[in-house]
């Protein structure tokens, strides 16, 4: 078990974390590729959390260093995207890659919001099921997102 | 209003019909929203733990209210509470017949279990026979759980019906397969060794989807083992081609760009594929020349893919061409206002400068802004880049800057990282023993408890050894330096305990070496050490032994002895000890000053701490006495590894092939690491940091010398022959030779440069005339730091401009450096070209015209592109796209703004409607949280 960690730690991930989390620091999505307990999940967002919402976000780079990750965020009305990636990602692509997210929600939910994350958190874990999956950018078709979960919601 | 209600119970509720939440479940949510704290949030948690608990125990509980429940469950584990109570309902859901319910039962499972919990094995079954469903979104279900749930041991159980679903009809089922068997991959190369044709299968699907996705495993491949797929670099290729001429559904564009993120992926692969590979490269050529056309710096995607571009022509063999383009991008990266934009023109910057070194000239003030801006996270960067354009004639600056940084930060991560780059930096490149010493004092002193031992031995052994060259009155004065400097930091409170060790030692080889001061006074110090740090044993080792040494040397030298009553006590103290160590110490002392003066001399010679020991390995001495004992009988010896060997006879040879389904323990030891990562690992060792890529891409057997030296100066410090990190190594040989060719070709390459440069030198211009105070210590810093000076400003435009680095240690003599140093091959060959770029115009002259000819092509497509575009945003995504433009930086003066704002009047009379419906829900938005109901891109 020791040896297999060590094989996944060596190896580059793309995308090792997405959250959500409003301007009080609350978590409303978060969404991890590689296994992290519970107290160290916590821990982590608790650093991240405090490292981000204490950058002005009007003059500064939308990219923070932590620990090994680099993350990557970007903020809509109250709240933060993160997304915490390998030091060897695009952050630019990452950057519009939550933006693409986003849109994906809006297209779904209409003026998605706040509220329609806390209320179908499943449904916005589906769509970053089909969008990422081992760590990667699987799907960017906002239609091929959306599709098993109006299928869903039609059957219902 | 009846009409509006029912929108509004849908909204509130979500449109799942029969699925919908109850009133429990809104107040749960909506508590938690308006939650003021941290410490209020965890009270409702708790109680909603409570609740839970007792819920789950009753009996029949209907479907959909178990899945709220499980869904309450998510919320209690994201919000950082244990709901491990209730796993095994989420296992169960996965039963469950319905696809909502199963799929949120998968969900909750993935997001609560890691692969190795023991709840999963009621799970595989479940996964089996899902992947059998009719209902391809079922199977689409238990595809993503396999891809997070599976591990080595249970991949035989699902691995031949995820093969079969590789062809399956539904190109979402391909997909997901084929990440289902990229997971095995990572889990267990060799599960999937023999399937790995399938990736190659899977890239030619119809699908668009499919084929992006399989990029993922074929990057991860190529990684591995480049060599296996240089066939499918022309494929590609022309996949990246077609899918910037559009080939794709429109529903992969992104902002007018075609499946942006598809090309990303592709320029990564492309990377791996022409690393060191010159024909690979060339075919790459072409399609990335067309992507700098083409990609539209406008909006943040766009540079996305420019900044990849760049990235992969910094790891290719690339062309004086697309070089040029590179530059001129990471310029405008540079000179633009987003904060963004200039961190990846300084990361480019840093890609960029060992294929050219030069271009980093032109951006000096752009780079110094961006040094002493106050955002942290770009100042990093910068360090970082600065940290790859060290060389001898600038590390001074360098260094100041980064230790300046480092005493400032608190980040114990970053300090760590930053320390050991100064060590390396200072080893590297030193200029003088004084100035290295002190560096290295503040290192320690900031950061002494962060940076790794070996540092600290480094140290002490060039204190000992000097600098090699024969010159003992250097050392001497080296070593007073650093005694004279240590009794100073020595005051100080709270050292590090590393840096006492240094100090402990140093002042007992060397404190009373040259006669300045006397033993009582350093014994007293070190005393003082012992005493402050009373509580760190390793460093009362320390004292206790400089403090032998002191008295030896004294003794040996015929001088009475004073053991100060301070030395006296502590000697007392350490002999009762509870440290061994410390105690033997101790008793070695008292025994020392008892005997005579040439006894002691033996024991411990003067300034002989860079002898060599000699000690017998293999005992030898002994083999007479085991001769002895084998001729009356006794038993050879056996080692270790033998004994365990007959232990476990069958297991013993599997060592090699380690692969093997390892469903049983294993007991044999784990690899030895193969000599290939051997250096990398030292380097690891000595600090977390990544290599200088140089080393890594220089694994040609000329420049093992370099590495080599790099080794050992892991062991001792080597000032003589180091490499220059930057300037040109061709010319600098050749200054050995004479200094006036060069010259020459400086002279006849400025002329056409005048031609090809101009676009690199006029933005410079334009940059410069933007900003027409330029501070006198910001120049003076631009010059210490790039080689140039703020006089010779003038006269580098009048000569060519990018030669700045090798005129500066041209005028510098190179002191240190009679070892014409080897540059690393394959970089170099292309160095020459860019410089001259001009003229070797003849090999591409012809792909200029054919490049040129085929960006009209691509201009004409664009054409159509602009008119597919000018259409689509009205009909479909107007209000998404105009928000767009009030958030994001990049598209300003999008004339559809005015247009989208007045559509944007229903959207927001609608998400007014909307609140004021989940009003009527129950949810009220109270004051303390109104932004709950903003509209995310509004």
């Amino acid at each position: 078990k020791i040896e297999r960690s060590e094989r996944e730690r060596g190896r580059k991930m793309g995308i090792r974390f997405i959250l959500m989390v409003n301007k009080q620091g609350q978590t409303r999505l978060a969404q991890y590729y590689e296994w992290l307990t519970l107290e160290e999940r916590r821990a982590l967002e608790g650093e991240i959390v405090r490292k981000c919402l204490a950058r002005n976000d009007q003059q500064q780079c939308s990219f923070v260093e932590h620990r090994n990750y680099k993350i990557v965020y970007r903020r809509y009305a109250s709240l933060f995207f993160m997304v915490g990636v390998d030091d060897d990602e695009n952050e630019l692509a990452i950057l519009e890659f939550i933006h693409l997210l986003v849109e994906t929600m809006d297209k779904h939910f209409g003026n998605v919001c706040e509220l329609d994350i806390m209320f179908h958190l499943e449904k916005a874990h589906f769509m970053l099921e089909e969008m990422v999956m081992n760590g990667c950018i699987v799907e960017t078709s906002k239609a091929n997102i959306l599709s098993p979960i109006q299928l869903m919601d039609k059957a219902h | 209003m009846e009409q509006l209600k029912t929108i509004g119970r849908e909204l509130a509720m979500g449109s799942q019909g029969g699925f919908g939440q109850s009133k429990e479940f809104l107040d749960l949510v909506k508590s938690i929203g308006e939650a003021r704290s941290k410490a209020e949030e965890d009270r409702i948690v708790l109680s909603e733990i409570d609740i839970l608990k007792r819920k789950l125990l009753e009996p029949d509980i209907p479907k959909r209210k178990m899945k709220e429940y499980i869904i309450r469950l998510v919320y209690i584990e994201m919000l950082g509470h244990d709901a491990s109570f209730g796993y095994i309902h989420a296992v169960k859901m996965t039963h469950d017949d319905n696809l909502l319910l199963k799929r949120t039962g998968y969900l909750a499972v993935t997001l609560f279990l890691n692969e190795d919990h023991d709840l999963i094995i009621l799970i595989v079954n479940t996964i089996q026979k899902d992947l059998r469903s009719d209902n391809y979104l079922v199977v689409c279900a238990a595809l993503n759980a396999i891809c997070r749930l599976i591990n080595e041991e249970t991949i035989p159980a699902v691995l031949p019906q995820v093969v079969d679903l590789l062809n399956h009809h539904k190109e979402a089922v391909r997909k997901k397969a084929i990440m289902a068997l990229h997971r095995f991959h990572r889990k267990s190369p060799s599960s999937v060794s023999h399937l790995i044709s399938n990736f190659r299968k899977r890239l030619c699907d119809n699908d668009p989807g499919v084929m992006g996705a399989t990029l993922c495993p074929l990057f991860d491949l190529i990684t591995e083992d480049v060599a296996s797929y240089k066939d499918l670099v022309s494929s590609f290729v022309s996949i990246l081609k077609q899918v910037t001429e559009r080939r794709l559904p429109k529903s992969y564009d992104y902002h007018q760009m075609p499946a942006p993120f598809i090309q990303i992926k592709l320029l990564k692969i492309m990377a791996l594929l022409g690393s060191g590979d010159k024909s690979a490269s060339e075919i790459m050529y072409m399609v990335l020349g067309d992507l700098f056309k083409k990609c539209d710096s406008s909006t943040n995607i766009g540079n996305a893919i420019l900044y990849e571009c760049i990235r992969s022509i910094s790891c290719i063999i690339p062309s004086p061409k697309l070089l040029e383009a590179a530059a001129d991008a990471i310029s405008k990266f540079l000179k633009s206002d987003s904060h963004n934009l200039k961190y990846m023109g300084i990361d480019g910057l840093g890609r960029l400068i060992k294929i050219s070194p030069d271009i980093a000239e032109q951006h000096q003030l752009a780079v110094i802004d961006c040094l002493e801006d106050p955002d942290d996270t770009l100042k990093r960067k910068t360090f970082e880049l600065l940290y790859k354009m060290t060389k001898s004639s600038n590390v001074e600056v360098i260094v100041d800057r980064m230790i300046d940084y480092m005493i400032s930060i608190n980040d114990n991560h970053y300090k760590t990282e930053i320390a050991s780059r100064c060590v390396e930096l200072a080893e590297q490149f030193a200029p003088s023993n004084q100035w290295f010493i002190q560096i290295m004092n503040k290192v320690f002193e900031h950061a002494g408890d962060l940076v790794n031992i070996k540092v600290a031995h480094n140290l002490m052994r060039l204190i000992a050894e000097g600098f090699g060259e024969d010159d003992d009155d250097a050392d001497s004065k080296l070593r007073l330096s650093a005694v004279e400097s240590y009794l100073q930091i020595m005051s100080e409170p709270k050292l590090p305990s590393l840096f006492l060790q240094v100090i402990s030692w140093v002042l007992g080889e060397y404190g009373t070496a040259d006669g300045k001061y006397s033993a009582s006074y350093i014994s007293g110090k070190l005393c003082d050490v012992a005493d402050a740090y009373s509580s760190d044993e390793t460093v009362k080792g320390y004292a206790v032994s400089a403090l032998m040494k002191i008295y030896a040397f004294e003794i040996a030298s015929g001088r009475k002895v004073d053991v100060l009553p301070e030395c006296q006590s502590l000697i007392e103290e350490l002999l009762a000890s509870h440290s061994t160590d410390l105690q033997q110490r101790a008793y070695e002392l008292q025994a020392l000053l008892a005997l005579d003066a040439r006894a002691v001399e033996s024991i411990l010679p003067l300034d002989a701490s860079c002898e060599d020991i000699e000690f017998d390995k293999d005992l030898s001495f002994l083999n007479g006495y085991i001769q002895q004992a084998i001729e009356s009988g006794a038993q050879p010896y056996i080692s270790e590894r033998e004994r365990s060997g007959m232990l476990e006879t069958t297991d013993y040879h599997s060592q090699d092939h380690h692969e093997v389904p390892s469903h049983a323990l294993r007991f044999e030891a784990y690899e030895r690491p193969k000599p290939s990562s051997l250096r990398t690992q030292a380097s690891t060792e000595l600090v977390p940091l990544p290599e200088p890529s140089y080393y890594s891409e220089a694994h040609q057997p000329i420049s093992t010398s370099s590495v080599s030296e790099r080794e050992s100066s892991e062991i001792k410090l080597r000032l003589d022959g180091v490499k220059q990190k930057w300037g040109r190594p061709s010319y600098q040989s050749s200054t050995s030779a004479s200094s006036t060719p060069p010259q020459a070709a400086n002279g006849t390459s400025s002329h056409p440069d005048v031609g090809v440069g101009s676009s690199s030198l006029k933005p410079r211009s334009s940059y410069e005339s933007k900003k027409p105070e330029i501070y006198p210590e910001k120049q003076r810093l631009a010059a210490s730091l790039f080689g140039g000076s703020s006089s010779s400003r003038s006269d580098r435009k009048s000569s060519s401009g990018g030669h700045k680095p090798a005129k500066g240690t041209a005028s510098k003599p190179p002191k240190e450096n009679p070892i014409p140093v080897q540059p690393p091959p394959d970089l170099l060959d292309f160095g020459e070209p860019t410089a001259t770029s001009v003229t070797a115009t003849d090999p591409f002259k012809e792909l200029e015209g054919l490049m040129d000819s085929s960006s009209q092509d691509g201009g004409s497509t664009d054409v159509m592109g602009v008119l597919y575009s000018d259409a689509a945003p009205v009909t479909t995504t107007t209000s998404v796209d105009s928000l767009l433009s009030e958030l994001s930086d990049s598209s300003k003066g999008n004339p559809g703004t005015y247009q989208s704002q007045t559509s944007k009047g229903p959207n927001s009379q609608e998400a007014l409607e909307k609140d004021a419906l989940v009003r009527q829900m129950g949810v009220n938005p109270t004051s303390q949280n109104p932004t709950l109901f903003k509209d995310l891109l509004g």
